[in-house]
């Protein structure tokens, strides 16, 4: 909220300059985000009065006037057409320059000489209205700097009010405030009380009570249809960020920004018979005054007519019984609206008001008379007319009430770990509104004032307290006691092993966002369509569904590396996937990589390699063993992001946990990425799947090597081989290597050749070669029965 | 030594010394000294000699002998030497050409970020708690003193499921969850992905938080500002920092406060800049949960991991940290 510093000193005056004012607010819990100045440098603009005006003689929308600067008369050429005689204006002499940047000279315009120029608001950078001259009013004096008369030395306050805060809306909430921080005295104006002069009054009847049991009204009869808006008003409003439209709106847009309770302004004359504050009834429709027409949904709360809704209560007016420059007649209201059911509509209707965030945060169920006179007694002043008597229609039981709070001095110490002397707490308390009953010193019973909202229990009024006294006041210390001595989450111990295996490895961590575009998550689908996770409203289509996978989003990111010339890329990521193996909705932690590019950079000892599917397996089968899965399996599988020759699953037996392999080439081609991009991506284990190392004796006896050559048909997968050697070896094989894989000359082509590398050893004897031999013997027979292989020649 | 030797002897040595090989040595050895080598065939003719001359003529030639072999060796010595220097100077090799380096990648600066408060904080006794993103409305909102129409949901703009689901705002339903598990004392910091339905230059629709926990008996605001203070200025390293706490407002906590600080920079120092939003856990929370608020007290607090990551590594705009362009991501490494 936008408050200025002149307005707010009319009712609090602290001895502080505006930036510690700012302070003292924001250390109050009042954050002032920014201190602007009220009006741009206006050095030698000064006030003229305008004392008669002709019409050019060479062109008809010129006027040459005669202005009077105070000291002597001068001649202008002026194109406004509002300028008039009597009318006090802004006039920039030559050598002048305007806040725009613009200087004035001595002109001639059509043969008739100009003494410098008199200004629209725009001109002077007060506002958007270029369409005539600025309107001083009569109070200012000719030949006054108008920077004097405008207070331009003033300051805007830029307020972020916490939606707890809704009381602070206001200068007589901010000035409220302001009083008890710097302990000044809060000079409040003397309520206005207006006389009725007519009897007139339109009968209010509250047909929804809970949404609103406060309606005051006041028909004013009368008014001037040409009055204007004074300037000093205008300023106000304009430093408060509100337009000035129509006097009468401007007033009641005033009295919200003075007192926080909004105000609404009808044309008596549109209204029928009286007004009915009820939820609107179905196929109802408004027309607002923004111009956009609303159906209204059936609870909302609407202000009708005997006939139809005139208003969104507490949200916005009506077009056709909004006051026009013809009226005359008008019906003010002045109503408390349930913070409840305002919150609802503005949000069911995505229209956020001045008046409906009021109402949303709650407005002083005690003040909508106070705001009917001061609203009354500014449009007498402005417009004249003639008032009718106030009618307040209510719902007493519908108003909130404020109830008791159970106050423990001993709170303050308890919460904020310093004393305040019971008296000071009392004192503060009772600066703020509340009524404070400290008879009983151990348990006083405090209640709030009809504007506070947020203060219900005791810890509220300990803050109140804090933030009074200042948060400086509160000492720092430590906290007594500790932490339980234990390890990181088994989770975070087993991400941190497979983070640090990748990162060594040479990739890049990378976060992509959790929510990815549905076709790419689609992509991810094997089998039947998942469940993904749909968000119901995304940023954009591209941010629509909660991942299934990693690999869409380091896709994504290996290829705005490869727009950006980076050809190697090596990335990974760790995060939730909201989908399980099976494609069900679930939240796991994965970590998943791309490769793509050369396996290491070129060298002068040789040339760059590029990355291959073996390369990225290694990484995998590294991350599985940093993972504690050094058991998982992989095998051969089949994934539709995967090239059908190159795609692996990762398993832990029983269960799938992950996959790997190379991008299919034609969704490469399609995502414009290079034919050779490897992905792998597997679910990181929860609690550990391996208890700790078990020591086992070490063998203070010779190995022995033998090298065996086989040969087997060529689609038997190597680990196959593998298994049935380690089969056959028994417990005295203790390693076991695949050191050459052979296809071509000597062989069959529908064969391969494997080198397998055998080391024996046990731990309580030398080997013998009998028992060496009978082992391979053993492998060989195994090897033959289970994968078909022999002995190479 | 008879005449013979001597030149036997002469000749040995200026054999030795032609040798140019350590082979030709070997046969200069083998050619006097060698079984059929010539100072051993006059030991042989020992035996001809009168029984009187036989020692002394035996020692002459063992003389000799011994004469040749130092010969021999002095020569070996050298030639043994050149042929080392020869090798080291045939081994030399540019040491300033690259190593065969398998370059390491690096941790993205928000995990690192993270890493860094979490290890401040477990210095203090916190353990680390996770949970899940999609989250329901009762661990979001409602148990945190959030009900349906407050106007602090207006401050949460909450991506929905479609299935009435939502994405956690913040870490806070991770509060909740703990403390319905596990009773006081408790003290633990919740890392994580958390979402805001805002996509402009410094809001990101997701971003990471930490929020921390801290509930035992006799914990007030003081406890708060002393373990703050001391996070900021560790994280920071700046034991002068300057620190400032103001009333704000959370509807999980009561008192609440903002926590801003004040940056040395290249211009100079920085304004207050927001850095943490804290305060004493509300008692309504605490309810929630079915801890005695009469007899427990805590506060909690949340801090935004790309914030303190721009501030710390002077990184301006939000939007780099998802693009993981390697050129940024390269920057951060140890």
């Amino acid at each position: 909220m936008k408050i200025n510093e002149e307005w707010l000193r009319e009712w609090v005056d602290p001895p502080l300059d505006h930036g510690r004012i700012a302070d003292a607010l924001t250390l109050a819990g009042l954050e002032v985000d920014d201190v602007a100045a009220a009006a741009p440098a206006l050095t030698g603009v000064i006030v003229a009065e305008v004392l008669h005006v002709e019409r050019h003689p060479e062109a008809d929308r010129l006027a040459v006037c005669t202005i009077h600067d105070g000291s002597a008369e001068q001649v202008v050429v002026c194109g406004a057409p509002n300028v008039r005689a009597g009318m006090r204006a802004a006039w920039a002499p030559p050598g002048t320059t305007l806040p725009g940047g613009q200087r004035i000279g001595q002109s001639e315009i059509r043969g008739i000489a100009s003494a410098g120029m008199l200004c629209s608001a725009a001109e002077l950078g007060l506002g958007d209205d270029a369409g005539g001259l600025l309107d001083l009013g009569v109070g200012a004096a000719a030949g006054t700097e108008l920077a004097v008369a405008l207070h331009a030395e003033d300051a805007v306050f830029d307020i972020g009010l916490t939606p707890n805060r809704g009381d602070c809306f206001s200068v007589l909430g901010i000035a409220r405030d302001l009083a008890v921080i710097t302990a000044q005295p809060f000079s409040e104006p003397a309520p206005s009380a207006v006389t009725p002069v007519l009897d007139a009054l339109l009968p209010v009847e509250l047909a929804a009570p809970q949404a609103c049991a406060r309606y005051a009204g006041r028909v004013v009869r009368g008014i001037d249809a040409g009055a204007v808006t004074p300037l000093w008003m205008r300023e106000r409003l304009r430093r408060a960020g509100v337009r000035a439209i129509h006097p009468v709106v401007d007033i009641t847009n005033y009295v919200m920004l003075e007192l926080g309770q909004p105000m609404h302004a009808f044309d008596l004359g549109r209204l029928r018979e009286r007004i009915v504050v009820r939820e609107a009834r179905p196929g109802e429709t408004l027309l607002l005054l923004d111009g956009s027409e609303i159906e209204l949904d059936a609870d909302t709360l609407v202000i009708a007519d005997s006939a139809e809704p005139v208003a969104l209560a507490g949200v916005m007016g009506g077009e056709l019984s909004s006051v026009t420059t013809d009226t005359t007649d008008i019906f003010l209201e002045s109503a408390y609206f349930d913070p409840v059911r305002l919150a609802g509509v503005a949000r069911r209707y995505r229209m956020q008001t001045d008046a409906s965030t009021r109402f949303e945060r709650g407005v002083d169920p005690s003040g909508q008379e106070r705001a009917i006179e001061r609203a009354t007694a500014l449009l007498l002043d402005i417009c004249g007319g003639e008032p009718g008597p106030t009618t307040v229609a209510e719902s007493l039981p519908h108003l909130p009430t404020r109830a008791e709070i159970r106050f423990r001095p001993h709170a303050v110490e308890r919460l904020l770990g310093t004393t305040v002397p019971a008296a000071r707490a009392a004192a503060v308390l009772r600066a703020l509104g509340m009524q404070v009953d400290d008879r009983n010193p151990a348990n006083w019973l405090v209640v709030p004032p009809p504007f506070r909202f947020d203060l219900a229990l005791e810890a509220d009024l300990v803050e109140e307290i804090a933030r009074i006294e200042g948060y400086d006041a509160i000492p720092t210390r430590l906290p007594a006691g500790s932490g339980r001595p234990a390890l990181p989450p088994p989770q975070a111990r087993i991400a941190g092993h497979a983070r640090t295996t990748l990162l060594e490895r040479g990739y890049f961590e990378a976060i992509t966002y959790s929510f990815i575009a549905p076709d790419k998550a689609a992509l991810c689908e094997r089998g039947s369509p998942g469940e993904h996770a749909v968000l119901a409203n995304p940023i954009s289509s591209e941010m629509a569904v909660m991942r299934p996978s990693l690999w869409p989003g380091l896709l994504d990111a290996a290829g705005h590396n490869l727009r950006r010339q980076h050809d190697d890329i090596a990335l990974f990521e760790q995060g939730l996937v909201f989908a399980d193996a099976e494609g069900r909705f679930a939240q796991v932690e994965h970590i998943g990589g791309v490769r793509l590019g050369a396996v290491r950079p070129a060298h002068w000892d040789g040339a760059a390699r590029a990355v291959d599917f073996y390369d990225v397996k290694g990484d995998v089968e590294a991350l599985l063993h940093a993972c504690r899965l050094g058991t998982a399996r992989i095998d051969r599988g089949e994934h539709p992001m995967l090239h059908p020759g190159q795609a692996a699953v990762i398993s832990d037996g029983e269960r799938s946990i992950g996959w790997l392999g190379r991008l299919h080439p034609a969704l490469a081609r399609r995502l414009e990425l290079p034919a050779a991009v490897y992905l792998f991506e597997i679910a990181l284990p929860r609690v550990p799947t391996q208890d700790a190392a078990q020591y086992r004796p070490i063998s203070r006896f010779p190995a022995v090597r033998r090298d065996i050559n086989i040969v087997v048909d060529a689609s038997i997968g190597a680990e196959n081989c593998l298994e049935a050697a380690r089969q056959g070896g028994g417990e005295i094989l203790r390693d076991l290597q695949l050191i050459d894989v052979y296809r071509g000359q000597g062989i069959d082509s529908d064969k391969k050749s494997l080198t397998l590398s055998l080391i024996f050893q046990v731990a309580s004897s030398t080997l013998t070669d009998d028992e060496i031999e009978d082992a391979v013997t053993r492998i060989l027979a195994t090897l033959r029965e289970r994968v078909g292989g022999t002995l190479r020649n | 030594m008879s005449t013979d030797t001597q030149a036997i002897v002469a000749e040995a040595e200026s054999a030795a010394a032609a040798a140019a090989t350590l082979a030709a040595l070997d046969e200069v050895r083998v050619r006097y000294l060698g079984k059929k080598g010539r100072l051993t065939e006059q030991l042989k003719t020992l035996g001809k000699l009168p029984a009187t001359e036989r020692p002394a003529a035996g020692q002459a030639i063992n003389a000799a002998k011994e004469q040749v072999a130092a010969a021999l060796e002095t020569r070996r010595a050298a030639l043994e030497d050149a042929a080392l220097a020869q090798a080291l100077a045939d081994e030399r090799i540019d040491v300033t050409l690259p190593g065969r380096t398998a370059h390491a990648g690096n941790a993205h600066p928000v995990t690192q970020t993270m890493a860094r408060i979490e290890a401040i904080f477990a210095h203090a006794g916190f353990d680390v708690a996770y949970g899940p993103e999609v989250e329901d409305d009762y661990h979001n909102f409602e148990a945190l003193n959030i009900p349906a129409h407050h106007p602090a949901r207006a401050m949460h703009d909450t991506f929905y499921l479609e299935d009435g689901r939502l994405l956690r705002t913040h870490p806070s339903p991770v509060q909740i969850r703990v403390m319905q598990q596990l009773p006081p004392p408790l003290r633990i910091i919740a890392p994580g992905r958390v979402y805001r339905c805002d996509y402009d230059q410094t809001h990101s629709p997701m971003f990471h938080q930490v929020e921390g926990l801290l509930i035992d008996e006799h914990v007030t605001m003081a406890d708060l500002k002393g373990v703050l203070d001391a996070f900021l200025r560790e994280f920071f390293a700046r034991d002068d920092l300057q620190i400032r706490y103001r009333p704000s407002y959370f509807p999980f906590t009561e008192p609440s406060m903002e926590v801003d600080i004040k940056l040395a920079s290249a211009h100079g120092v920085s304004d207050w800049l927001e850095v943490m939003g804290c305060g004493m856990v509300h008692p309504n929370v605490l309810a929630n949960v079915g801890i005695d608020a009469d007899r427990y007290s805590g506060f909690a607090f949340g801090l935004g991991v790309e914030r303190l990551a721009m501030l710390r590594h002077g990184i301006s705009d939000l939007r780099l940290f998802y693009e993981n362009d390697l050129q940024f991501l390269r920057q951060f490494g140890a």
